[in-house]
């Protein structure tokens, strides 16, 4: 079947359909190198650096920045740690309210960014919270936990329940199983899913605006740049970066999960 | 003392009697085989001993000593895998040094003792390989290699054989008989293959349904099997009920007669001593060493007859399917079988 | 063999005792792994959740703009007001109308992806959808905005190409057109697709790719046509698959305020309600009655898909 030849319509509408997801895309990473001051014109200029030198002097992109990266790396911590936990409870045994539970951990995804927001503001309110980087972090995390959850509970299915009896009957107890058998085989699912937290996190806006309160993540920064048309290429060369520093992570966890078979007991 | 005994022990999951109020003492130092179909028990019961799963009831005693509270990494006994359970992230090597790893042997030595488990069936030059460069055969060597290194004093093999070709298969049968004998250890072994059990062993326990039917030396099994399904299972058998018996013998009660201690002759003998039982040759199917005879009695009922394939036997060329033959049979030769 | 402890089994021994004990109360470790995942969702989502929900009964004084915990069913009544009942007609219009032109445009692009190219291409075709899944949201908004704008990409290829008369004609058809380009409804709904796209391809093509090429086999062997194939054998068992990505179109559009403000005509959309109310406004009780209103749809949607196959597609 895979090696029929495709009609040449539908080759046209796949690879069609591939230019139009990057077209966008590819136009920011050309406006960011446009010399043309009032960047919405279209063709572009001539080839520059100069804004991007002008960005990495302006203190309010910088500041975003720094932030962005502090409240990822704590809400990925957070993530991983809660959600590895999840996990190991829930990839094998059956009790009473499992399911419940398992769609608990499902409903951050599932409802509207706003849904998540404004309930975590509200909540912060009332218990006269303040907004703002902890108010961040609280509710990165909360969805952030899940993707790790997902990750990880995806790699512990597959690891095949047959290792870890065999580290047993070894002379292996409970943690020595973990350290030496499981945690190896978790690895890179681990890393995978701290890297996609990570990225989430980072680009983050809808929940974020809620519970910001007069904090700027990069994302709240860009937001608030399209109300200023004189700032456009500044505006371009960020959102490039963003887009570039988001990727990496994403290109990454694709990388350390593509292997999908990697299994014992599967060869036998 | 034996070195594992089974003192009324049941497991049930729900309804389900998985392990039926099994007792059994097995030896120190003998070759001891479950064997049954699938869903019988036998390997719930080996998993028993492993710790892999918690009793219901009864106890279970590991060279005397009460098994049932100690956690799988401290009981004395090791396990090799049905899927193997090869370690897929560790060499080979890696993998055969685990047990002495995590009981706090230094490197170096676990290193030489499991290069030496290696040796011992062949595969010392596989050491720095991982498992899935490994083909199956090597694969369940290296198990055993892993298991034997901590040279534990119960060794459990749930089917490790049954991923193999025959010819592998017989090979390995072979292989695992003469290193029990070396090693002098209790093997444990759980299949569902009769003739490996019956090859292999010094004694095999027939499961059937979570119970025990029958305990034996592989001889004493197939020669005087005491059920009915011991019958059947171990080796093919001709189960006569209570009537037929009666009808075709004069005796009462259930009774078994193997397919190979039937002769068939066009006519009948005169020897008060032999049962002599006329039906029609319904089916004739070669089977290289013997040929095998289906027959269809007066009521409908069916005899399987077994001849072997000589030069002696030149009467198989007479037999056509639909002729009237006579089977005979020696009175010694039936088994007695016991009711249910 | 060497029956005496090494100093390492010596200082193992008392972790050991820890863990056996653990090995043997199966529930107790369990408790154990779940309290602190359950406790953050309970308390902080759950709870906050809840707490909305509760909030959108409260009254909020038009003339004080403060809330009082006075008990009142008025927010929810009030969604079904003409201005509001609106807001929600137009959501959920819009949110339907993605979720379908995703499902078309995607199904080709899926079934390419599934059963015509393989290894490295495969990959680089999964690569290729997941990259634009993943990069930033604000920053696609972000290129849209540009796209659209007079004087940006769109505008420069249709005056090349001549097709400025089109794009004029569609501006001025009432819904989807505008006074622009990206002031048009047409607009959003190009930006909404395009977001959300990705999402929609990846769960058709994995319905795709666990068809078994048997069943495909057996059907020409049968004598079906290609398309007859397509529509007996290969659509129907790919429903589940477009079921499932059209869970995160309809929802995310649903939800969403910052599309509807970037781009498009005026004029609120649940989002944007919900925003606007608890901001600017301070009015906690009606922007929480609002997002009632996605829950209960989605729940709905959910509910109806999942009939569908979809949550065996996720």
């Amino acid at each position: 079947m895979h090696s029929k030849r495709a009609p040449w319509l539908l080759k046209l509408s796949a690879w069609g359909g591939l230019v139009f997801l990057h077209f966008p895309l590819l136009i920011i990473a050309v406006y960011a190198f446009n010399t043309e001051d009032a960047a919405f014109s279209f063709p572009p200029k001539g080839f520059t650096l100069h804004w991007f030198a002008v960005a990495a002097g302006r203190h309010d992109i910088l500041d975003a920045v720094w932030l962005s990266v502090q409240i990822a790396c704590y809400a990925t911590v957070i993530a991983m740690v809660l959600g590895t936990l999840a996990a190991a409870a829930l990839y094998r045994r059956n009790f009473y309210g499992k399911n419940s539970i398992t769609l608990l951990f499902m409903l951050p995804i599932a409802l509207p960014g706003i849904i998540t927001g404004l309930a975590l503001l509200n909540a912060f309110h009332a218990a006269q919270i303040e907004p703002g980087m902890l108010t961040i972090v609280i509710g990165h995390a909360t969805f952030c936990m899940v993707i790790v959850y997902n990750n990880v509970i995806a790699r512990f299915r597959r690891i095949t329940h047959s290792l870890i009896e065999a580290s047993m009957d070894l002379g292996a107890d409970g943690w020595q199983t973990f350290r030496y058998i499981i945690l190896p085989n978790l690895s890179t699912a681990l890393l995978a899913g701290g890297m996609l937290a990570f990225a989430l996190s980072f680009d983050e806006i809808i929940v974020t605006t809620f519970t910001a309160g007069h904090e700027r993540t990069l994302p709240i920064w860009l937001l608030n740049q399209l109300g200023r048309p004189r700032e456009v290429p500044v505006t371009n060369v960020v959102a490039l970066c963003l887009m570039v520093l988001t990727m990496i992570p994403i290109l990454g966890a694709w990388y350390l999960t593509r292997n999908g078979s990697d299994v014992a007991g599967d060869g036998k | 003392m034996p070195a594992v005994q089974f003192i009324n022990v049941s497991r049930i999951f729900g309804e389900t009697k998985a392990v039926d109020n099994v007792s059994i003492d097995i030896q120190d130092g003998e070759f001891f085989s479950m064997l049954g179909p699938s869903g019988s028990g036998k390997t719930t019961c080996l998993r028993l001993i492993a710790g892999f799963e918690t009793l219901s009831s009864g106890s279970i005693r590991i060279h005397g000593k009460e098994a049932t509270k100690l956690a799988p990494y401290e009981r004395d006994v090791n396990t090799v895998f049905q899927d193997y359970a090869l370690f897929p992230h560790m060499t080979v090597l890696e993998n055969v040094a685990y047990g002495l790893m995590v009981k706090g042997v230094g490197k170096k030595e676990r290193n030489i003792r499991a290069m030496e488990a290696l040796e011992r069936v062949a595969l010392g030059f596989t050491a720095a390989r991982k498992p899935a460069f490994l083909s199956g055969g090597q694969r369940q060597r290296v198990a055993l290699a892993r298991a034997l290194v901590n040279q534990p004093s119960v060794l459990l093999l749930d089917e490790p054989l049954g991923a193999l070709d025959l010819k592998l298969r017989e090979q390995m049968q072979g292989e695992l008989k003469k290193l029990q004998r070396e090693l002098g250890i209790t093997f444990i072994f759980v299949t569902h293959d009769q003739s490996e059990a019956l090859s292999m062993s010094d004694r095999v326990a027939v499961f059937n349904n979570g119970r025990i039917e029958q305990v034996d030396s592989p001889r004493e099994l197939y020669l005087s099997p005491r059920t009915a399904f011991v019958a059947q299972f171990v080796g093919t058998a001709n189960v006569l009920n209570s009537d037929l018996s009666l009808r075709l013998t004069g005796l009462a009660g259930s009774r078994s007669i193997r397919p190979e201690h039937i002769r068939l002759t066009p006519q009948p003998q005169a020897d008060s001593n032999i049962v002599q039982v006329s039906a029609i040759l319904k089916d004739i199917h070669f089977q290289g060493a013997a040929t095998r005879y289906e027959l269809a009695l007066d009521g409908g009922e069916r005899l399987f007859v077994s001849e072997p394939n000589n030069l002696a036997a030149s009467l198989q060329t007479y037999f056509q399917t639909g002729q009237p033959v006579v089977a005979c049979w020696n009175r010694d030769a039936m088994v007695a079988l016991l009711e249910g | 063999m060497d029956i005496s402890m090494t100093p390492y089994e010596k200082r193992a021994r008392r972790g050991r005792a820890l863990i056996t004990f653990l090995h043997h109360r199966p529930g107790f470790y369990l408790a154990l792994l779940l309290v602190p995942p359950l406790l953050w969702f309970g308390a902080i989502y759950l709870g906050s959740l809840f707490a909305l929900l509760w909030q959108g009964l409260y009254t909020f004084d038009d003339f004080t703009m403060t809330v009082s915990s006075t008990l009142t069913t008025a927010n929810l009544r009030a969604l079904f007001d003409p201005v509001n009942a609106d807001i929600i007609i137009r959501t959920v219009s819009m949110a339907l109308l993605v979720s379908f032109f995703s499902a078309v445009l995607a199904f080709p692009i899926a079934y390419y992806m599934a059963r015509y190219i393989t290894g490295k291409k495969k990959a680089f075709f999964y690569v290729a959808i997941m990259l634009p899944m993943w990069a930033s949201y604000i920053v696609k908004a972000y290129a849209w905005t540009l796209l659209l704008s007079k004087g940006g990409v769109l505008q420069w290829f249709l005056e090349h190409l001549g097709l400025e008369p089109l794009l004029t004609a569609m501006l001025s058809l009432p819904g989807i057109g505008g006074n622009t380009l990206s002031t048009s409804g047409i607009g959003r709904f190009w930006v909404f697709v395009y977001i959300w796209l990705p999402f929609m391809i990846l769960p058709i093509q994995a319905a795709l790719e666990r068809l078994p090429p048997s069943l495909i086999q057996a059907s020409e062997d049968l004598g079906a046509k290609p398309w007859q194939t397509l529509r007996y054998v290969i659509f129907p068992l790919a429903v589940p698959g477009i079921a499932a990505g059209s869970i995160f179109t309809f929802s995310l559009t649903l939800g969403d305020y910052i599309i509807p403000q970037l781009v498009g005509p005026p004029g609120y959309y649940i989002g944007n309600m919900v925003y606007s109310q608890q901001g600017s406004i301070g009015n906690m009780p009606m922007a929480a009655a609002f997002t009632l209103v996605p829950i209960v749809l989605i729940a709905v949607y959910l509910s109806m898909v999942k009939r569908l196959g979809a949550f065996d597609a996720l």
